[in-house]
């Protein structure tokens, strides 16, 4: 079998596809075994991707509805829905929850999980026991800042900036630290598992350059999470132990420097925002490729922007202190740095909107999404450059500004991708597919929510309204106004494919193997894929997205 | 609600309309570039629309000419934006020689100012139209921030150590100051004003005073109580060095390093006395953690500051001291 001619047959005749005559796979992984057990003990990394799937879906949540309070304080000048410490515990919770219990793990654990086995023709991750170990500690660490959120909360901020941290704040500091220290060992775990089935479990034929697009966006963030994630480990360490036994590190009056905790801190902190977006830009050349149904325009321009981000994350973290008080000489490094890194995510841009240049464009959800992404990551990536000029930045930096430029990211960026990959695959994962009306529907909803709740806040940042505020200015009301309107449109576009993709679990159409006539292994295995992926290990003989090869097969 | 909503903030120092400059510069890029990438997405969008459920694309690989055009002018335009950042930065950084000192000290969640006069505010300053000031500014807590949104400056107020933001007010009025570093529970109610007087008006409000010394004069009793003056003496035969002419020069250390006196390197020889021992002394003298506040401190400073070389008394005139810093 040659998985080609599979592929034809798809493109010609997608409707025999989208018939509901199509029959379930018999055996599947989702029917291999009923019951609690046959999920907690799984090895199969498409159960331990739908196992991360549903724990970072009750933290997005969690995380969002901080967020609608925040903005319903925020709708009024005056802090008056709830006290200044809730407020401070309310943004630091979404902060931590959004950033390490949702964005870090969100695409990497559970598309990613799901995912790169099958685009390399494996039968799973090259070590399926440390993959599901990494889902308990991930879960372990959930449990350490729930407990500190219920037992109060932590007022520090995500950022958790000394010596505010160590010396100042009452809150449950220790906790939360541990639950990131944790939870940061899952990162590691799933990075050097990918890394590892990457270079060692590739099928016969499938070249460096023969791999799709999301691999190569997925190698380079598990380098950033190997690489990464020890110094964070370290930083919160100290942190906990400066506090509970006043080690010196960070507290003057012990001999500490406090800005050295930013340094530490950032040094993660900053390629950590590449780990939340270079797996949504994987994800979306996947997407605009399908979408187009050709191959990604300067695919190894696309694969190596990939690395040079992952490589140059690295070296950009002192733009998050151009205030804090370091040398004029070590701030114009870095600013030159932060605009190197501009360089590959303009190219991957520029090549995503030609890749579309005589395609054959389907307007899908998934590909609304991709544009979406497209689009705003554009702005939030335009945005930086704001931000890596020295001389601008001291008048924007810790303003609500700074706010809008990073949800462009990881909102418009990091969250679109993943919402775009889940609707995509979503056939592959469940075997069913989604209403694709309320799909398109909810795409539409959360692009105008999103950029209602954000532009204003680019306007709010350039007029001077600092962030962390619980109350503000009257005359910054109105824009806040709009943020807020737009936060609520935003949350309802966020629980419409909650509701339906729950429901096309059950009532949904069959998907058959190859819903949107897509080239790429996964599309050539059954809906839900068998346990062990393929009936036979794949043979690759082309490039991703061969289309016209497909067709002439 | 919208009436008195601002799209863009009050313009109210020389630094200001420069940064402004480079904003809108980068608006410009910004505006361009999105209308460049939504126009090429919606216009292949509807020109390449999937027109039979079987439509491939147009394979197409990519094309060098293309991919190098799209390197090497962003590449252009973020360094001239880099140079451009950088420029204002300098200015920024660097004050002009002429400057009216006045001291800050946040804590939470309160902004303390000291003029050299010694006059005392809290959560609001009043500073003259058209002078360079300088605020030298530490923290008794947390690092705090000092934003003033209308002059476009920023800078953390940092525990244990001095930072500096520079402005000249062009325009009369009150504008908000707020702290833009998280600093706990009260951080939305750290915030003060700035208020910028005509010379002669803000003369006038110096001239109401405060009732007390001006603050070389404060540093002057505390150095005479805590009994500094006892090793440190006007006439080189203490056990420690003498400090008129001190402020500005440079030292040399036991270890043959040099360090320049400084408001920070004072601090710290008040604070830290055995970190850096000027050759031909020995470390002994006691540390004052604990003993004085920071604002004490910051007396004592200014005091040392005001121990010019051509007299052995200190000068209690802020009028010389503020020529320099």
């Amino acid at each position: 079998m040659t998985t080609q001619v599979d592929l034809a047959n798809a493109i010609e005749q997608p409707e025999a596809f989208m018939s509901s005559t199509l029959a379930f796979p018999p055996r599947n992984y989702l029917n291999d075994g009923y019951g609690v057990k046959s999920w907690l003990l799984t090895r199969d990394h498409k159960r331990i991707a739908l196992l991360y799937l549903a724990a970072i879906t009750f933290f997005f949540f969690l995380g969002g509805a901080f967020a609608v309070v925040i903005r319903l304080e925020l709708a009024t000048p005056v802090g008056d829905l709830v006290s200044d410490d809730t407020y401070n515990k309310l943004f630091t919770m979404h902060g931590v929850m959004m950033v390490f219990f949702f964005l870090i793990p969100s695409i990497p654990a559970t598309l990613g999980n799901f995912l790169v086995p099958i685009m390399i023709g494996a039968k799973d991750l090259a070590f399926p026991k440390l993959n599901l170990a990494s889902w308990y500690i991930y879960v372990l660490g959930g449990l350490f800042t729930l407990y500190a959120l219920i037992a109060g909360g932590v007022d520090t901020g995500w950022t958790f900036y000394t010596p505010f941290s160590t010396v100042s704040s009452t809150t449950n500091v220790i906790p939360t630290a541990f639950g990131i220290f944790i939870t940061g060992f899952s990162s590691i775990l799933t990075g050097l598992n990918f890394i590892v089935t990457i270079h060692r479990m590739r099928a016969p034929g499938m070249t460096w350059l023969r791999m799709p697009l999301f691999l190569w966006s997925m190698y380079a963030t598990s380098m950033i999470f190997v690489l990464g994630t020890p110094v964070l480990a370290i930083t919160m360490l100290l942190v906990a132990a400066e506090r509970l036994f006043h080690f010196g590190f960070f507290d003057p009056r012990l001999g500490g420097d406090p800005v050295l905790f930013q340094h530490l801190f950032w040094f993660y902190s900053h390629p950590a925002v590449y780990i939340m977006v270079l797996p949504a830009m994987g994800v979306v050349s996947e997407l605009v490729a399908a979408g187009c149904r050709k191959p990604v325009f300067g695919y190894s321009f696309v694969a190596f922007a990939s690395v040079a981000i992952g490589v140059l994350s690295f070296l950009v973290w002192g733009h998050h202190l151009f205030v804090a008080g370091q040398s004029v000489y070590s701030a114009l490094i870095f600013s030159a740095f932060s605009f190197m890194v501009a360089i590959p995510s303009a190219v991957k841009v520029f090549n995503w909107t030609a890749t579309m240049y005589r395609g054959s464009i389907q307007w899908d959800t998934p590909m609304l999404y991709a544009v979406g992404f497209v689009g705003l990551f554009t702005m939030g990536g335009l945005t930086g450059l704001f931000l890596a000029a020295v001389g601008l930045d001291v008048h924007v930096t810790d303003t609500y500004f700074i706010i809008a430029h990073f949800h462009y990211i990881m909102v418009g960026g990091a969250v679109l991708g993943y919402l775009g990959g889940l609707h995509f695959w979503w056939p592959k994962i469940s075997g069913r597919l989604y209403n694709e009306f309320l799909g398109k529907i909810s795409a539409g909803i959360i692009f105008l929510g999103f950029n209602l709740t954000f532009f204003p806040q680019f306007i709010l940042g350039y007029l001077g309204m600092p962030r962390r505020y619980h109350a503000y200015p009257p005359e910054f009301q109105a824009l806040n106004v709009l943020s807020s309107a737009g936060a609520s449109i935003l949350g309802v576009g966020y629980l419409i494919p909650m509701l339906y993709l729950m429901w096309s679990l059950r009532y949904g159409r069959i998907a058959g193997d190859n819903p949107w006539g897509a080239v790429g292994l996964e599309w050539t295995t059954t809906s839900p894929p068998p346990t062990e992926n393929f009936q036979h290990t794949p043979v690759v003989t082309s490039g991703a997205y061969e289309y016209q090869v497909a067709r002439m097969q | 609600m919208w009436s008195g909503t601002p799209l863009f903030p009050e313009t109210a120092s020389t630094i200001a309309s420069r940064v402004d400059a480079l904003y809108c510069f980068l608006l410009a890029v910004a505006v361009f570039f999105t209308l460049l990438i939504a126009g090429l997405v919606v216009v292949y969008g509807i020109r390449f629309r999937r027109r039979s459920p079987n439509g491939i694309g147009t394979t197409i690989r990519g094309g060098a000419v293309l991919e190098v055009t799209w390197i090497v002018i962003p590449s252009l335009i973020t360094a001239v934006i880099f140079v451009w950042g950088a420029s204002v930065f300098f200015a920024m950084s660097r004050p002009p020689n002429e400057t009216l000192n006045i001291y800050v000290v946040g804590k939470q969640w309160m902004w303390k100012f000291q003029h050299l006069d010694g006059q005392r505010e809290i959560n609001e300053v009043h500073v003259p139209l058209g002078r360079v000031v300088k605020l030298i500014m530490t923290s008794e807590d947390v690092i705090h921030d000092v934003f003033v949104p209308a002059f476009r400056v920023k800078a953390d107020v940092l525990p244990g150590r001095y930072t500096h933001i520079w402005f000249q007010a062009t325009k009369a009025g009150r504008y908000h100051l707020f702290c833009a570093e998280y600093c706990g529970t009260r951080h939305s109610g750290m915030i003060g004003q700035v208020i910028v007087m005509e010379p002669a008006a803000y003369q006038a409000w110096l001239g109401a005073g405060s009732g007390e010394g001006s603050l070389a004069s404060e540093g002057q009793k505390l150095f005479t109580d805590l009994t500094c003056s006892s090793c440190h003496r006007p006439d080189a035969q203490g056990r420690g060095p003498v400090l008129v002419g001190l402020f500005g020069k440079t030292v040399t250390l036991q270890n043959g390093e040099t360090v320049s006196v400084d408001e920070a390197y004072i601090r710290e020889s008040i604070l830290q006395p055995s970190a850096k021992v000027v050759a031909g002394y020995q470390p002994i003298m006691p540390t004052f953690q604990g003993t004085v506040t920071e604002e004490q401190l910051l007396e004592l400073v200014e005091y040392v500051k005001s121990l010019k070389s051509s007299t052995a008394t200190p000068v209690d005139d802020p009028g010389r001291s503020r020529e320099r810093h």
